[in-house]
């Protein structure tokens, strides 16, 4: 009764969805206040709606009904209670029902919290997401159902996938899809523009704080996929440039693009249509990406034939999707005029070539990641494209990023003089080339690079905010106090992006340190042996038999000393076998730390109570994903300025003379 | 080709590749080299090629038996002292490119390795045409017109009378900027 329930809950909201489309948008040409009006009640109902069915789905779980399929297959009895929640996100079906379910929470609070919007562009933004609620009910419900009754009934259910049935994977996919789902709203705002003709710096100013969070959003979630494989999987890899991975990077480049972009057009209202080709960019590949790791056309172009039906409707939604924005766009962009004017030395063009270069890095992993298909579908062979083609692409670009990176805070908008950029960098520079010419003999060139470009970021950004900081000085503030009202004030998307600059700078260091100086020993242990591991003393005190809930286990002992023979240590990795079958599963043991983590994996037993073991020294990976925290932590503070919320009447009326400007007629 | 794989149901986006990685089964302290050198080009090398039945692994993540046996294999062409070319070369005549992570420079990859060039000098084209259209110095009219100069002095007049609101004071300035 409860998935048949969850079953109507779903084709009631496609129901809503057609109506939320159309209605609201056609109000917005007939100039019917009372269609408009429904965008809000409709957004509302169908996240309410959506939260029926997923609510269903997942009491489904918790009482492990195996009469529904995708239950069966995806849950067991002897499953945690945690893992049973996690589980309805745990396979296609479910997670497509989570992605329409976000999309829907994130109409419902546009809808909720952009009351001084104007009606026109609430009904669109709501109508344009609609849309895309239709293609994916449908899909859902076509192709996907995940309400499928099974009969006759299975007495126990297939178990979730045992990688997945993880704290960290818990909470991956969802973080993820908020950030994907999320660029949905800078779409649907770029789309509804489009369709009024109205691109000014009003738009920009709406959109950013949606994209940054959707953006905050998409950067955990893959630093969490990140920190999920290091410990899981027992490789002790943090990326490895596999499609799903870079499924997940290219919306995350094109979004970081995006929203550099938002601040030249909110600021400058310049980039205009550049800016909405990102926005459509950036949920087009959240999509692509969604549909091109589900498909299954990655593994192999033939799985794609495997299920007719998937595929063919991915085919045609994608190419809705993005052939009917894109044609929108081509329609409508030549109206707009480009905007403001700038100098070739200024902020813009040091945006304009963070635009590019982020432009380029995806066109990079979106490449790399196709050209296996590409190049057999021609039939030029099989070949395989792996981190070293990435890694020599991205190092190529990357520190040219960084470099302009450090200068771009120093910039002034519209016109900047030579000498006087040179004023203020001509230290700095020093100073990195001092540290540049002091590390070239003791380490590695790629830990100078690393370490110089990490260093420049740091001081860069120091300076800028001290300059900021000094200007304000003059009358009456302290530093402290300025930085203080600063903070209060319209400063904080300036120190966003600074603490955002800096997670990056972090993440270099992270990167930097630990791709040079991690070791990795692979031993043969006998209970009671020892072995020695940069300066770590590893005491293996053998492996005992145990049962969790749903597998049983060997537990290792270990207990790691470090060089004076202090206790750093009690360490307990396990190798499971889960009931459900399948591969065994290593659970590694790390003990973490800010500067290192020690790293155990259990390999293969070898008899006799021997065990071939893995012993990692890990230096400063945690700085990887410490800086994207930071990134997140930057962005969450950048949309938490106060022109985003304000709402006095004259934040009100200056976009609209922002607007004033831009539209020609 | 057999698919080798473990588990079967999907997963969720990231982690599907990295489903073949997951378990365990070095069994690589049984080699022994004879040398630190030789060992970090082991390493190295099993790094850089695909174990070729699994879905996205190298043969040093993988526990496969194919995987086993190339590590065995590729350690002992080392052993014999031959170089890790002649490795590369041997092991790519036998399973072709498609073993090699880090695919090398030759007229069936120029598609891969000049690809992204070519992709992203057409983008930086067209991006730039988009950006810079109308940056022409007769675009740079930033004087107001009557009627907005009208609506700056308003809004001047408004700011002078509620001065803590530093957002649209800055607005303005940025806008009134000559």
């Amino acid at each position: 009764m409860i998935p048949e329930l969850g079953h109507l809950a779903l084709i009631l909201a496609l129901g809503l969805a057609l109506i939320q489309a159309t209605l609201p948008l056609l109000g917005t040409f007939n100039h019917s206040a009372t269609w408009m009006a429904l965008a809000r009640p409709l957004a509302y109902g169908q996240f309410t709606l959506l939260t029926i069915a997923f609510a269903c789905l997942t009491y489904a779980f918790l009482i492990s009904d195996f009469s529904v399929a995708y239950v069966a297959t995806n849950s067991n009895s002897l499953l945690p209670t945690l893992y049973k929640v996690s589980a309805v996100w745990g396979a296609h079906e479910g997670s497509l029902l989570l992605w329409v379910l976000m999309m829907a929470a994130w109409g419902a609070a546009v809808a909720l919290f952009s009351r001084h919007l104007p009606q026109i562009t609430l009904a669109r933004v709501i109508a344009v997401q609609g849309m895309v609620a239709v293609g994916f009910l449908l899909f859902i419900l076509f192709t996907s159902n995940p309400f499928e009754r099974l009969f006759p009934i299975p007495p126990e259910g297939r178990d979730l996938n045992p990688l997945l049935q993880d704290f960290g994977l818990a909470i991956h996919p969802p973080m993820l899809y908020m950030g994907y789902v999320g660029f949905s709203i800078a779409f649907a705002f770029a789309i509804a523009a489009l369709i009024g003709g109205q691109l000014d710096a009003a738009w920009a100013r709406w959109s950013r704080p949606w994209t940054l969070i959707a953006w905050v959003f998409l950067t955990l979630g893959i630093a969490l996929g990140s920190w999920w494989a290091y410990y899981e999987l027992g490789w002790g890899g943090w990326w490895f440039w596999d499609p799903v991975e870079n499924a997940s990077l290219m919306p995350w480049l094109i979004g970081t693009a995006l929203i550099h972009s938002f601040a030249v057009t909110e600021k400058r209202a310049a980039f205009k249509n550049w800016t909405v080709l990102l926005a459509i960019s950036a949920f087009s590949l959240s999509l692509l990406g969604t549909f091109l790791v589900r498909s299954g056309v990655l593994t192999s172009i033939h799985a794609f034939a495997t299920d007719p039906t998937r595929g063919a409707f991915i085919l045609v939604f994608l190419a809705i999707v993005i052939g009917g924005s894109l044609t929108l766009y081509a329609w409508r962009a030549p109206s707009i005029s480009s905007g403001g004017y700038f100098a070739l030395l200024s902020r813009e063009t040091s945006l304009l070539i963070n635009n590019l270069m982020f432009a380029a890095l995806t066109i990079i992993v979106l490449f790399g990641t196709l050209a296996p298909l590409i190049y057999d579908a021609f039939g030029w062979g099989k070949i395989s494209v792996g981190f070293p083609w990435f890694n020599k692409m991205f190092t190529v670009l990357a520190p040219g990023l960084v470099i302009v990176m450090g200068i771009s805070p120093f910039l002034r908008w519209k016109r900047d003089r030579f000498m006087r950029l040179i004023r203020h960098l001509w230290w700095l520079v020093a100073i990195v080339l001092a540290i540049k010419l002091l590390l070239i003999s003791q380490v590695p060139i790629g830990v100078m690079i690393g370490m110089s470009l990490a260093v420049w970021l740091l001081i860069t950004h120091g300076a800028s905010v001290y300059e900021r900081l000094q200007q304000r000085d003059r009358s009456q503030f302290t530093l402290k106090a300025a930085f203080i009202q600063d903070l209060r004030g319209s400063g904080r998307s300036f120190y966003g992006m600074i603490i955002a600059h800096v997670g990056m700078a972090l993440f270099i260091i992270g990167v930097t340190i630990v791709s040079h100086f991690a070791i990795e020993t692979d031993v043969r242990l006998s209970p009671g042996d020892s072995h020695v591991v940069a300066g770590y003393r590893f005491e293996f005190k053998g492996a005992v038999s145990s049962t969790g809930p749903n597998y049983h286990a060997e537990r290792g002992h270990f207990i790691v000393t470090d060089d004076n023979g202090d206790h750093v240590a009690d360490l307990f990795p396990e190798k499971r076998a889960y009931f459900g079958g399948g591969m065994p599963m290593t659970e590694a043991a790390i003990d973490p730390g800010l500067m290192r983590d020690v790293y155990v994996a259990l390999g293969e037993p070898l008899g006799e109570g021997d065990w071939a073991v893995r012993l990692y020294y890990k230096p400063a990976v945690r700085f990887i994903w410490l800086g994207a925290i930071f990134m997140a932590l930057g962005g969450l503070l950048a949309m938490a300025d106060r022109r985003y919320r304000s709402t006095s009447p004259l934040a009100q009326i200056t976009p609209t003379i922002a607007a004033s400007g831009s539209i020609k007629p | 080709m057999i698919k080798h794989r473990l588990i079967r149901g999907g997963a969720v986006l990231i982690i599907i590749g990295f489903i073949h990685t997951a378990a365990l089964g070095f069994t690589l302290e049984q080699f022994h080299f004879d040398s630190a050198q030789q060992e970090t080009t082991f390493r190295e090398l099993i790094g850089k090629l695909r174990c070729l039945v699994c879905q996205n692994e190298s043969l040093a993540g993988s526990q496969a038996e194919l995987a086993q046996d190339l590590r065995r294999e590729v350690y002992e062409m080392l052993r014999a002292g031959k170089s890790e070319q002649e490795v590369i070369s041997f092991l790519t005549t036998r399973y072709g490119d498609f073993i090699l992570y880090d695919p090398p420079l030759k007229p069936s990859t120029y598609v891969l390795w000049f690809g992204p060039i070519i992709l992203i000098s057409i983008a930086a084209v067209f991006m730039l045409r988009l950006l810079l259209r109308g940056r022409s110095p007769l675009n740079r009219n930033d004087a107001l017109d009557p009627q907005e100069q009208q609506r700056l002095n308003q809004l001047l007049a408004a700011t002078i009378a509620d001065p803590n609101n530093p957002t649209a004071s800055s607005t303005i300035a940025e806008k009134s900027h000559p």
